[in-house]
C-alpha cells in the first residue's frame, strides 16, 4: 500500500498577467494627460494672475449674483410647479378642446428657445405698455427680474406638466380600479394612492428639470439681470480678464454637482422600499 | 451654371422667392423683401440658424460616439477622461460654454501665434465658435444617450461577430452600429431639438441668426412683440419640420422590425 506522506507545500500565487498596452489604454492616457494639462494650465493661470484687489472688488458681487440665480430658479420652479398641475390635468382630460389647448401650450413652450421667450416678454410686452398700464400690470413687467421669472415659470410649467402627466399615466390602471372597488372616493385615491407612486417616478425628471433651469438661468444676464452670469459679464467687461468666466464655471459646476448628488441620495432614500 | 443655380434657388426660396411667404403676404410692409422691409434679413437668419445646427450635428455625433466608447472602455484612464468630459460640459450652462470657447479660443490662438512670432489681433468667427461650443455640449449629452443604447445591445452580438471571425472594428460597424442607431434615435431626436434651440444663444456673440436679425429689426422699428413673435414662430416651424423628418427616419430605422 502506498500513501501520501507529504503534502504539496503551499505555492505562491501565479504572477499577475501584465496588462497589455492596447490602443484604448494609450488613448485613455493621452486624453487624461490632455485634461490634466488643460485644467492644470487653468489653475496655474488663476494662481499666476491672482489679484487681491479684483477678488475683494468682484468676490462679493459673485456671491450676490449666486443668490439672484438661486432665488430666480427656486421661484420659477415653484411657480412652474403650481401652473403645471392644471396644465397636466387639462392635457389628460377627455375634453378635446381642453387637452388641445394644453397640448398647444406645451408644444409652443418646448419648441421655441427660452431666450426668444424671454425677449418676447421683456422687450415684446414693452409694445403694449399703454394697455399694461391701464390694466395696472406695468409695474410687474417693467422689471427685468420679474420678466425673467414670468417667462421661466411659463417655460418650466410646460416641461413639468409633461413630467407630471407621464408620471401619473405610468401608475397602472389597476391601482385606481382597486381604490374604486374599495369605495375610496376619487379625490382621496388620487392624493393617497396615485400621487405617491407617480411622484417617485417623477423624482428623477424633476431633478433634471431643476438642473436644466439652473443652467438656463444664465441667459437672464442678456436682459440685464445681475445673476451669476450677469456679474461675470460685468466683471469681464471691466477687467478683460478671462479668469472671470472660469470662476463662474466653477460656481455652476459646484451647484450642478451638489444638486445631482443630492438627487442621488434623495432617490436612494425615497425608493428604499422598492429595492429587492 | 452659377446663374442657373441662383435663379433656381430664388424660385424655391420659401421666404422671398416668387411663392415665398413674405412675398405673398407681407406686401410692402415691415416684412417685405427688399430695402424697405425686414423679410430678406430674417430669411438669411433662418438659413444661418439651420446651417449652424446642421453643421454641428455630425461633429457632435462623432465626438459623442468617441466619448461613449471611452465611457464603456475597459481601461480606467479612458473612462475617467470621458467622465470628466461629460461632467464638465453637462454641468456648465450652454451660454457660459459658448463664452469660454469664444474667448478661450481667441486667447489660445493668440498665444500660439505669438509663440510663432506673429503679433496681431485675432477675432474668431462667431459661427465657428458657436459650432465648437454647441458640438461639445451636444456630444456630452449624446454620449449618455449612446451609452445607454450600447447597454441595450446584448453581449452575444459581439460574441457572435467574433465567432464568425469578423474583426472587432468590423463587428462594430456591421453589427452593433445599425442596432445602436435604432435604439438611440428617439434620444438623439430630443437632443437635435435642444441643439436647434441652443443655436439661439450664438446670437449673443454676434452671429446673424434668426434671433439677432429679428432683434435688430425689433430695435429699429419698435415693433418688438411682432418680431420676437416671428422669431418664436420660425423656431417652431424648424422644430415641426425636424420632428416630421425624425419620425420618417425612425420609420426607416425600424423597417426591419415591421415584418414581424
Amino acid at each position: 500500500m502506498s500513501h501520501i506522506d507529504t503534502l504539496v507545500p503551499p505555492q505562491p500565487a501565479p504572477p499577475a498577467a501584465a496588462k497589455p498596452i492596447t490602443g484604448s489604454r494609450i488613448a485613455g492616457m493621452v486624453f487624461l494627460l490632455l485634461w490634466i494639462l488643460l485644467l492644470g494650465g487653468m489653475v496655474l493661470m488663476m494662481f499666476n494672475n491672482w489679484d487681491w484687489e479684483k477678488f475683494t472688488k468682484y468676490g462679493p458681487r459673485y456671491i450676490s449674483g449666486l443668490q439672484v440665480t438661486l432665488g430666480l430658479v427656486a421661484a420659477s420652479i415653484v411657480g412652474g410647479a403650481i401652473l403645471s398641475f392644471p396644465l397636466a390635468f387639462a392635457r389628460m382630460s377627455k375634453n378635446r378642446i381642453l387637452s388641445g389647448i394644453a397640448y398647444v401650450y406645451v408644444y409652443l413652450f418646448r419648441g421655441t428657445p427660452l431666450l426668444a421667450q424671454v425677449f418676447l416678454i421683456y422687450y415684446g410686452l414693452g409694445s403694449f405698455r399703454p394697455q399694461l398700464e391701464a390694466a395696472g400690470l406695468w409695474w410687474f413687467f417693467k422689471d427685468a427680474w420679474n420678466c425673467a421669472f414670468f417667462s421661466f415659470a411659463l417655460n418650466t410649467a410646460a416641461y413639468q406638466a409633461e413630467i407630471l402627466r407621464g408620471a401619473i399615466e405610468s401608475v397602472p390602471r389597476g391601482q385606481r380600479e382597486a381604490a374604486a372597488s374599495l369605495g375610496i372616493n376619487t379625490r382621496i385615491s388620487f392624493w393617497k394612492i396615485i400621487m405617491p407612486q407617480a411622484l417617485i417616478v417623477a423624482l428623477r425628471p424633476y431633478g433634471n428639470e431643476i438642473i436644466l433651469m439652473v443652467k438656463a438661468s444664465a441667459i437672464v444676464a442678456i436682459v440685464t439681470v445681475y445673476d451669476l452670469m450677469g456679474e461675470t459679464k460685468y466683471a469681464f467687461s471691466r477687467t478683460f480678464d478671462y479668469q472671470t468666466y472660469l470662476w463662474a464655471a466653477i460656481f455652476y459646476l459646484v451647484i450642478v454637482e451638489i444638486l445631482r448628488n443630492l438627487w442621488n441620495v434623495l432617490e436612494a432614500r425615497l425608493t428604499r422600499h422598492l429595492k429587492r | 451654371m452659377n446663374d442657373l443655380l441662383s435663379v433656381l434657388g430664388h424660385a424655391i426660396d420659401p421666404f422671398c422667392g416668387p411663392i415665398g411667404v413674405f412675398t405673398l403676404f407681407a406686401g410692402n410692409g415691415l416684412l417685405s423683401c427688399g430695402d424697405t422691409g425686414w423679410g430678406d434679413e430674417i430669411a438669411s437668419g433662418v438659413f444661418v440658424t439651420a446651417s449652424l445646427a446642421i453643421v454641428t450635428l455630425p461633429v457632435g455625433l462623432l465626438l459623442g460616439f468617441l466619448v461613449a466608447l471611452g465611457k464603456r472602455s475597459e481601461d480606467a484612464y479612458a473612462r475617467m477622461a470621458a467622465n470628466i468630459y461629460t461632467t464638465i460640459f453637462r454641468g456648465l450652462p450652454e451660454l457660459l460654454t459658448l463664452f469660454i470657447v469664444y474667448y478661450g479660443l481667441q486667447i489660445l490662438i493668440q498665444a500660439i501665434l505669438s509663440a510663432v512670432g506673429f503679433d496681431g489681433r485675432i477675432e474668431i468667427n462667431a459661427f465657428f465658435a458657436g459650432m465648437i461650443a454647441l458640438s461639445v455640449v451636444f456630444s456630452a449629452y449624446c454620449s449618455e444617450v449612446l451609452l445607454s443604447a450600447f447597454q441595450a445591445i446584448p453581449r452575444g452580438q459581439y460574441e457572435a461577430g467574433a465567432a464568425l471571425g469578423i474583426r472587432p472594428a468590423k463587428t462594430m460597424f456591421l453589427v452593433v452600429i445599425p442596432q445602436l442607431i435604432r435604439i438611440a434615435l428617439p434620444g438623439l431626436g430630443n437632443l437635435w431639438m435642444s441643439l436647434l434651440k441652443d443655436t439661439a444663444l450664438v446670437s449673443v456673440v454676434g452671429l446673424n441668426d434668426i434671433l439677432r436679425e429679428t432683434g435688430v429689426a425689433a430695435k429699429s422699428t419698435k415693433e418688438a412683440f411682432l418680431f420676437y413673435g416671428i422669431a418664436c414662430l420660425l423656431f417652431l416651424i424648424l422644430a415641426i419640420i425636424s420632428s416630421v423628418f425624425f419620425s420618417r427616419i425612425e420609420i426607416w430605422a425600424r423597417r426591419s422590425e415591421a415584418a414581424r
